[in-house]
């Protein structure tokens, strides 16, 4: 072998990936998320996934609270949607002691429920909008929010940790204005919805980035445990109001919107068309509102009975599940939350793999995780 | 050269750095009016009348914030990258006329010394970003790199195509030769008495060479990274890309070089397909600031409206659709000269090809979204009554 050839100059280079750290001080991590990247010039070759930034021991902490206290502990888990948090969690322990909520409850909150999944696919589509480079729709989404949020302090005086949802009822009824409060407030919400869907929904260059990125087929999403938007994305017609309805939702009419290729762009579309539906539900809800006490009794000190139960509702994010077991003392033995976020994130390594790295901001995007909860 | 001369030279730099500086100053002013519009919010108003000083005070923050240099950063590279960026776009004003006697120093190879000044500052955005010892700032220089050098292809024969037309590279010229010989009169005489060739139209390029224009402003976008090609800034995926490390006086020299950049490009236009400082009753810079201006804020428009486009996508517009089609500019332009056909034919031409463009983009990009509309049965109603 002469020298020559050991001169070749392609012998002498070796090929490295790049590590990059994306997060968890990223603009799109959507909140403290972080992810490694190996990535091979602008292709992502391996991603992976640390949470725990946000990690407060929220369960943990349950086990030293009384029940009512628990309220203000699952506020904290998803704060973009509250009261859906609070609800569960509510359900859990009057399901546990027997107790039904008073009608005139039930709808106060299937309303504000619906409203606030409105208002985080809301969040979710401006700030989607976000990371695919698009900076306007993320105003008009937050202007539609924004009146939500005035509604959420009108009725519970505060903006995001409501605690107003109590075991057997609600903290106290709802402003007497409530109806002209939320007649002025559908009809702007309904203009937003379809402001924000013109503006993004088929645009051209978000279709181009979104549209077959990140696709997942139904069998795989399903081992990942995935629930929500994400799986009807994958053309699965699985929702919790309807497969094991709770509350009053049987009494409503209301569609399940799905789609087909399960990729980032059906996401969002699932996300749009739910509000659409969320508006339907809201209105009827507010027809049929009756008058009446809003708390089942007056119970100062909660003690459920020996057990355990486990309840699941239909979240903005998924399926969440609360596993609750109760000594019979005036504080919870055990809460375990299944939270929807955790289960779609598990996927994300999958998802980007042999993506760009634009992609993978994108892909995060669309799962619509929250870290609070993912972290809990 | 005598001391006289030297002294008044500077003083007209100095005026030239202060006049752009003032156009930075209202750039950054009507940008964030403009979008602030867009979205339905007010933009500034707290600072002034209109909040006509927010960008005064945007300039103090950045100059009185802490300038942070990392310690494992390339010292020199870092310092020098962002003057690489500045220096050439300013000095490619130097050459810009803003009237028919208003400029520095017009030069017969005006174009030529342009097209050479704008690549210069993809150095400075490699330096940037490699200097500053950050992986997003490497990818982001890197990105620079790899989509100025792409469209500068397709901005350097759309330069061409206009040289070839106007047989010059005198932007004087070449605005001049756009209008009717009445209101040309004055600058072409003198470059005929100086002995320039060239080819009086009489119409402004735009007319004749629709699709120059839109290849211009397209390549432009991209030379100034503005959304929808705003790849090597991409604020959701490299957080800034070469200016990820870069703070307070250092960031804000960037800053004024986009923005000058962004003007450069409207000013290109302006004086190569929209006659230039001709026009109607007002004065003649009134003219020249109004049509920079016109195209300046469509950028912004355009800003406001499109998401990103990824680099991929990128990269197959540049390379599969703009450099052929700006050589096609280049071949119809000379078919023109050569033959000495009349002009309306190559109107006839570029619309064609235009036209063209338009299928592609439509088979490319829109008719995928029509059936996706179709599939899943949504059409998006049309808001009037939001307040």
């Amino acid at each position: 072998m002469s020298a020559m050839e050991n001169a070749d100059p392609l012998s002498q280079t070796h090929h490295v990936d790049l590590m990059l750290n994306m997060g968890p001080q990223h603009p799109s991590t959507h909140g403290v998320f972080r992810m490694l990247l190996r990535v091979d010039g602008e292709v992502v070759v391996d991603a992976e996934p640390h949470i725990g930034y946000l990690h407060r021991g929220s369960e943990k902490l349950a086990e030293g609270e009384q029940y009512h206290q628990v309220v203000t502990l699952f506020d904290r888990m998803d704060y973009i949607s509250n009261f859906n948090n609070e609800w569960v969690y509510c359900r859990a322990v009057e399901k546990l002691m027997g107790i039904e909520p008073p009608e005139r409850a039930e709808h106060i909150r299937v309303i504000l429920g619906e409203l606030n999944r409105v208002a985080s696919h809301l969040l979710f589509l401006g700030t989607f909008g976000l990371d695919a480079g698009a900076m306007t729709p993320v105003m008009f989404s937050f202007r539609g929010r924004e009146r939500v949020q005035a509604l959420f302090e009108a009725v519970s005086g505060a903006r995001m940790m409501h605690n107003y949802l109590h075991i057997g009822g609600l903290k106290e009824d709802v402003p007497d204005n409530f109806h002209s409060l939320m007649n002025g407030l559908l009809s702007e919400l309904q203009a937003d919805v379809e402001e924000c869907d013109r503006l993004l929904t088929f645009n051209e260059v978000f279709v181009a980035r979104s549209k077959n990125v990140g696709a997942i087929d139904l069998q795989t999403a399903l081992d990942y445990g995935w629930t929500g938007p994400c799986i009807r994305a994958c053309g699965l017609e699985y929702d919790v109001r309807r497969a094991e309805p709770y509350s009053i939702y049987p009494r409503f009419d209301f569609n399940i919107p799905i789609a087909r290729d399960g990729d980032c762009w059906d996401r969002y579309f699932v996300r749009v068309m739910e509000m659409y539906e969320s508006l339907h539900i809201i209105r009827q809800a507010l027809k049929e509102m009756p008058e009446g006490p809003v708390m089942a009794g007056a119970r100062r000190l909660i003690r459920p009975p020996k057990g355990d139960v486990y309840v699941r509702a239909e979240n903005p994010r998924g399926e969440i599940g609360v596993y609750l077991v109760s000594d019979g003392t005036d504080k919870p033995y055990r809460v375990k939350v299944r939270p929807p976020s955790f289960c779609n994130l598990s996927a994300l390594r999958q998802l980007v793999k042999n993506a760009y790295i634009a992609d993978a901001v994108v892909i995060l995007g669309s799962l619509d995780i929250v870290l609070g909860e993912v972290d809990r | 050269m005598s001391l006289l001369d030297a002294l008044l030279l500077i003083l007209a730099l100095l005026i030239l750095f202060t006049a752009l500086s003032v156009v930075v100053l209202s750039l950054v002013w009507i940008e964030r009016k403009f979008l602030g519009r867009l979205q339905r919010r007010l933009g500034p108003t707290r600072t002034g009348p209109f909040g006509l000083i927010q960008p005064i005070a945007d300039a103090v923050k950045l100059v009185l914030k802490e300038d942070l240099i990392p310690s494992w950063s390339d010292k020199a590279i870092f310092w020098v990258a962002p003057l690489l960026v500045l220096v050439p776009s300013f000095m490619i004003w130097v050459t810009i006329p803003a009237a028919k006697n208003l400029v520095l120093r017009n030069l017969d190879l005006g174009l030529f010394v342009i097209v050479a000044l704008l690549v210069v500052s993809i150095l400075g955005l490699l330096l940037a970003g490699w200097g500053s010892a950050n992986k997003y700032g490497a990818l982001g220089g890197l990105r620079s790199a790899a989509q100025l050098v792409s469209y500068e292809v397709p901005l350097v024969m759309v330069v061409v195509s206009v040289a070839i037309l106007v047989q010059s590279l005198d932007l004087r010229v070449i605005s001049a030769s756009q209008v009717p010989w009445g209101a040309a009169e004055p600058v072409l005489n003198e470059a005929r008495e100086a002995g320039a060739n060239f080819n009086h139209i009489g119409l402004p390029l735009v007319v004749i060479f629709p699709l120059g224009l839109v290849l211009f402003l397209l390549a432009g976008l991209a030379e100034v990274g503005r959304i929808p090609f705003d790849i090597y800034f991409a604020e959701s995926e490299i957080v800034g890309g070469p200016f990820v490390e870069y703070s307070g006086a250092h960031w804000s020299v960037f800053f004024l070089a986009e923005y000058i950049n962004t003007f450069l490009v409207g000013a290109l236009a302006a004086l190569l397909f929209l006659g230039g400082w001709y026009g109607p009753f007002l004065p003649e810079w009134l003219w020249f600031l109004l049509k920079t201006y016109l195209v300046v804020i469509l950028i912004f428009w355009i800003r406001g409206t499109l998401p990103r486009l990824r680099i991929d996508q990128l990269m197959t517009f540049g390379w599969k659709a703009m450099i052929p089609l700006s050589f096609a500019g280049v071949v119809i332009a000379s078919l023109y000269r050569f033959y000495d056909w009349p002009a309306w034919s190559l109107s006839v031409m570029s619309l064609a090809i235009l036209g063209v463009v338009g299928y592609w983009i439509y088979r490319r990009y829109t008719q995928p979204v029509v059936k996706l509309a179709k599939i899943y049965g949504h059409r998006p109603r049309r808001v009037s009554n939001v307040s």
